[in-house]
């Protein structure tokens, strides 16, 4: 990626870009919608209504208005001879053109008003999940069951740079999706981490704010099983177009299986985490996890090259945290800086890959300081602050 | 009275007229004035302009391919300051330094001095902003709309430069707005009483209350926003007692009369042209007066449709959604009046009408689409995504600008005197109608199908729309240099001298001084019949 840009560099790329396109096509996929989709659940289809209604009253609008207009622009042309009539003003006419729209809107706010009323109604839900953004990822907690996670685009970097082709569900794909139950009231509570950040899923008609400090509710109720995609839909920074929302919904029983496997396989990570306290990673293992960690989770502001972005965030390579005092950079990592773009990574990292990170940090782009962070160091951080 | 006229008019005779920097730094000439507004406009409409070609080539196909995210950011950041605070609000002060005294029967501006100072401190926020994006660290690249905690505690610090630039325009338009103002309510020639004033001129007077009544408010929000970044306090910071929400409700209030103040103008110029040539009175001249008023005074109650997503109480939701569907039955008026003055006319196409009646058409698809984002449940779906962006480039675009290139067109012969090149003129406005249609129009359907605005990459089904959007953007791009040529060619005063009516069907006073318009006009008021 570029820093400075150059009108040459802006042709170059762009035939370049060109040539490539047809060398890395796209998988082929559906072709657009051209329309807003109708959804899968019963608000989704009210507000596709809704949009329905008000899109043919504008286009009748637009009809008679235009059709009236075109009319006049033909047939009482200078060119026709046509001569001008003296009128400007008649009462009765205004009148009818002030109050027959003002019908027609009342006509338009009522089902509005019924729809809005209860898309706005999250309450007696069977299902909590609490949805914080942050950047650039999204965080799921279910209020019911002792299941949190995060959720990262899952899109590798390489078909982002036009290396790889890009896949189906390009830039709509995540690690870990949401996973509902279908037949459900399933309340979403809506928070930040950081800036300002919008979840929103076409399907389910539900796009909400997360603001940091506060709490918003929103609720959806689906009826079809499948997997459905959106977007995070207010800037948020620089990946704010690398942030989407996956989520399946699952027929309820499969809803409890899936739950009941995510118990025994978070007790798995917990044993393997025990096993890695005994034990030391060679210098290798840690480099390599380290690498993919960091590729995932850092290098969306500290770069692939460790270098940052001068002026919005700092690079890695040769900095004094990265090469300095150990126990700092274990703090940093794990508790982030208040004020600034650097997340708290403890909770959303294992301590395995946050000893791979560090030790990757500390040894990659020339940093070369040799020190090895095991597991158990990260655990005694944490036991000790 | 007679006296003090003939004072001035003795003192102009010995006030030559400096030539050269000197004429255009110290002016204190509404025309020269004008003139330094619409070529500043018009070259911040080219840089902000080349900021959107950036934007459009990297949208030209999925995949990162010549900015990085964060560049692109303060593209679109850039790009939307421009195109608004200095492109749009300028030019419309332009028109109304040159054409309010020749309209009302005024010798100049009220208050010329200012006027001078208001003028020569925009090129410096200018300057500043786009100086900015040379920082280490980048520009601003939050969105125009700079919303906290983005712009505060996560941007970079040429925020403080930005916040400097705002408050230089908001106080360049202050001054403006002053002018216009005072400019109108005590330099009416006698018998220019109030419903005699030419639409423009109503429009103007209207939008002027609006710029000072909201521009002090974007000054106290980009203020918030500096002392919450450098100064510790925590007016949008949850963690110190604020409300990021707070934020938008106080830029919105601004923000939404904001848009009106650059559309109000814009009726004001398809008011004068439209009954030019039909050859007939304008329709329901008092109720398009008062359907300005109106939509003013509501533009301070729907504010909030901006922020339907924000998670706002349903009661408010609802006030919102009824005041905003509310200012289309004001706005529908004056597309009514417009089209019943065509109606049974004596209809001609030269270039101001044929902008005039793309403007009608498609400013109303703007609004068409603007009464659908107010239907709160469908906005949930709109809200954010190339469905709006369509939305205010169809009211921006094709409603502001259109008219000002309108208003150009219409009164460019009475500026220098020559009939400007036609044959350049049509093709400038067949290019950029069918490039513009082709620019926005998809835009509608990419956002429909869930496409959100600001984002440097896409996933691909929405691939071949963006590919044709860009495409319409590049030659909309390059159709505007038909403009600049036909512009320096016309200020050369090349093409064939007109008359002092220049247009067969046009009335109103400015077409009653000669054309070009002498350095000083109405030394004596001009009889109002």
């Amino acid at each position: 990626m570029k820093n400075k840009v150059s009108i040459l560099q802006i042709s170059i790329s762009l035939i370049l870009s060109n040539v490539f396109s047809f060398a890395f096509a796209a998988e082929s996929s559906e072709p657009m919608p051209l329309n807003m989709t109708r959804g899968v659940t019963s608000i989704s289809a009210d507000v596709y209504d809704l949009h329905m209604q008000i899109f043919l009253i504008c286009t009748a609008i637009g009809v008679v208005v235009f059709g009236l207009m075109f009319w006049a622009m033909f047939f009482h042309r200078k060119s026709n001879g046509h001569k001008a009539a003296n009128f400007h003003e008649s009462v009765k006419v205004e009148i009818a053109w002030t109050v027959i729209p003002f019908i027609i809107l009342i006509v338009m706010a009522i089902p509005a008003t019924k729809t809005l009323i209860a898309m706005e109604d999250a309450s007696e839900p069977d299902l909590s999940i609490l949805v914080t953004g942050s950047q650039w990822k999204w965080h799921y907690k279910y209020m019911d069951h002792d299941i949190d996670f995060y959720s990262i685009l899952a899109t590798p970097t390489e078909q982002i740079n036009n290396q790889w082709a890009k896949g189906k569900n390009y830039l709509l794909e995540v690690d870990r999706p949401l996973v509902i139950p279908t037949g459900k009231k399933v309340r979403f509570l809506m928070t930040s981490d950081d800036v300002i950040h919008s979840w929103w899923v076409p399907d389910f008609a539900v796009k909400k704010d997360a603001n940091p400090g506060f709490i918003n509710e929103a609720w959806t109720n689906v009826d079809v099983p499948g997997i459905y995609r959106g977007q995070c839909a207010e800037l948020c920074g620089k990946d704010h177009g690398f942030m989407p929302v996956v989520v399946i919904a699952k027929e309820p029983a499969e809803f409890e299986l899936w739950l009941s496997q995510d118990v025994s396989r978070r007790q798995a990570a917990k044993e393997e985490e025990q096993r890695l306290l005994a034990m030391n990673m060679s210098f290798d293992e840690l480099m390599a996890e380290g690498e993919r960690a960091y590729m995932a989770k850092c290098a969306a502001c500290h770069q692939p090259n460790g270098m940052g972005l001068p002026g919005v965030f700092p690079g890695l390579a040769g900095s004094a945290i990265a090469v300095g005092d150990i126990k700092q950079h274990i703090e940093v990592v794990i508790n982030g800086v208040g004020g600034t773009a650097m997340q708290a990574f403890g909770k959303q990292m294992t301590k395995k890959e946050m000893a791979a990170v560090i030790t990757y940090e500390r040894n990659a782009w020339g940093n070369n300081t040799g020190d090895l962070v095991q597991v158990k160091d990260i655990f005694e951080f944490m036991q000790n602050n | 009275m007679t006296t003090l006229v003939q004072e001035q008019d003795d003192h102009d005779e010995h006030h030559a007229i400096p030539t050269g920097i000197k004429r255009w730094l110290y002016t204190t000439n509404h025309k020269d004035i004008g003139t330094l507004y619409l070529w500043f406009a018009f070259i911040m409409f080219l840089i902000g302009g080349a900021m959107a070609m950036v934007i459009r080539a990297e949208l030209f196909q999925p995949g990162l391919q010549i900015v990085e995210p964060h560049f692109f950011n303060q593209m679109t950041t850039v790009h939307g300051l421009i195109m608004v605070f200095g492109a749009v609000m300028p030019a419309f002060t332009g028109l109304a330094n040159w054409m309010i005294p020749l309209m009302i029967g005024a010798p100049d501006m009220a208050l010329p001095r200012m006027n001078n100072l208001s003028f020569w401190i925009l090129p410096f926020a200018f300057l500043i902003l786009l100086m900015s994006l040379f920082m280490e660290g980048g520009g601003p690249a939050f969105g125009w709309t700079f919303y906290a905690p983005l712009s505060t505690t996560y941007s970079g610090d040429s925020t403080a430069l930005f916040v400097f630039s705002v408050h230089i325009m908001g106080i360049s338009s202050i001054m403006g707005a002053i002018n216009v103002i005072v400019t109108i309510w005590n330099m009416r020639a006698p018998g220019m009483t109030w419903m005699k004033m030419p639409l423009f001129v109503w429009t103007w007077f209207i939008t002027a209350f609006l710029l000072i009544a909201v521009m002090p408010v974007l000054a106290g929000v980009v203020t918030m926003v500096l002392t919450d970044k450098f100064f510790g306090t925590s007016f949008f910071d949850a963690a110190g007692g604020g409300d990021p929400v707070m934020f938008q409700h106080i830029f919105w209030f601004f923000g939404h009369p904001e848009v009106y103040i650059m559309i109000l103008p814009a009726f004001g110029v398809i008011s004068a042209i439209v009954p030019t040539f039909s050859r007939k009175k304008l329709f329901g001249y008092s109720s398009m007066v008062y359907a300005t008023a109106s939509i003013a005074l509501l533009s301070f109650v729907v504010w909030a449709h901006h922020m339907f997503t924000t998670g706002m109480p349903v009661f408010g939701e609802l006030f919102f959604m009824y005041c905003t569907m509310l200012i289309s039955v004001p706005t529908g008026v004056k597309v009514f009046n417009w089209v019943a003055t065509m109606w049974r006319g004596s209809i001609s196409y030269e270039v101001p009408m044929l902008f005039a009646i793309a403007f009608i058409i498609l400013f109303t698809i703007g609004g068409f689409s603007g009464l659908m984002l107010a239907i709160t449940p469908a906005d949930f779906q709109y809200h954010d995504t190339y469905f709006v962006v369509a939305h205010f480039h169809y009211v921006l675009v094709t409603g502001a600008i259109f008219s000002i290139i309108a208003g150009t067109y219409y009164w460019l012969p009475k500026w220098t005197g020559v009939m400007y090149d036609v044959t350049l003129a049509r093709a400038h406005f067949w290019c950029s109608l069918i490039s513009v249609n082709l620019l926005f129009f998809p835009m509608h359907f990419v956002g429909l199908a869930g496409m959100p605005r600001r984002i440097p990459d896409y996933s691909i089904q929405f691939a071949d729309f963006n590919q044709w959007i860009s495409i319409g953007g590049f030659a909309f791009g390059l159709s505007q240099l038909i403009f600049l040529a036909l512009l320096i060619k016309a200020c050369r005063k090349k093409g064939k001298p007109v008359d002092t009516q220049v247009w067969e069907g046009a009335e109103g006073l400015e077409w009653q001084v000669p054309s070009p318009a002498p350095y000083h006009t109405f030394d004596k008021p001009p009889e109002i019949k």
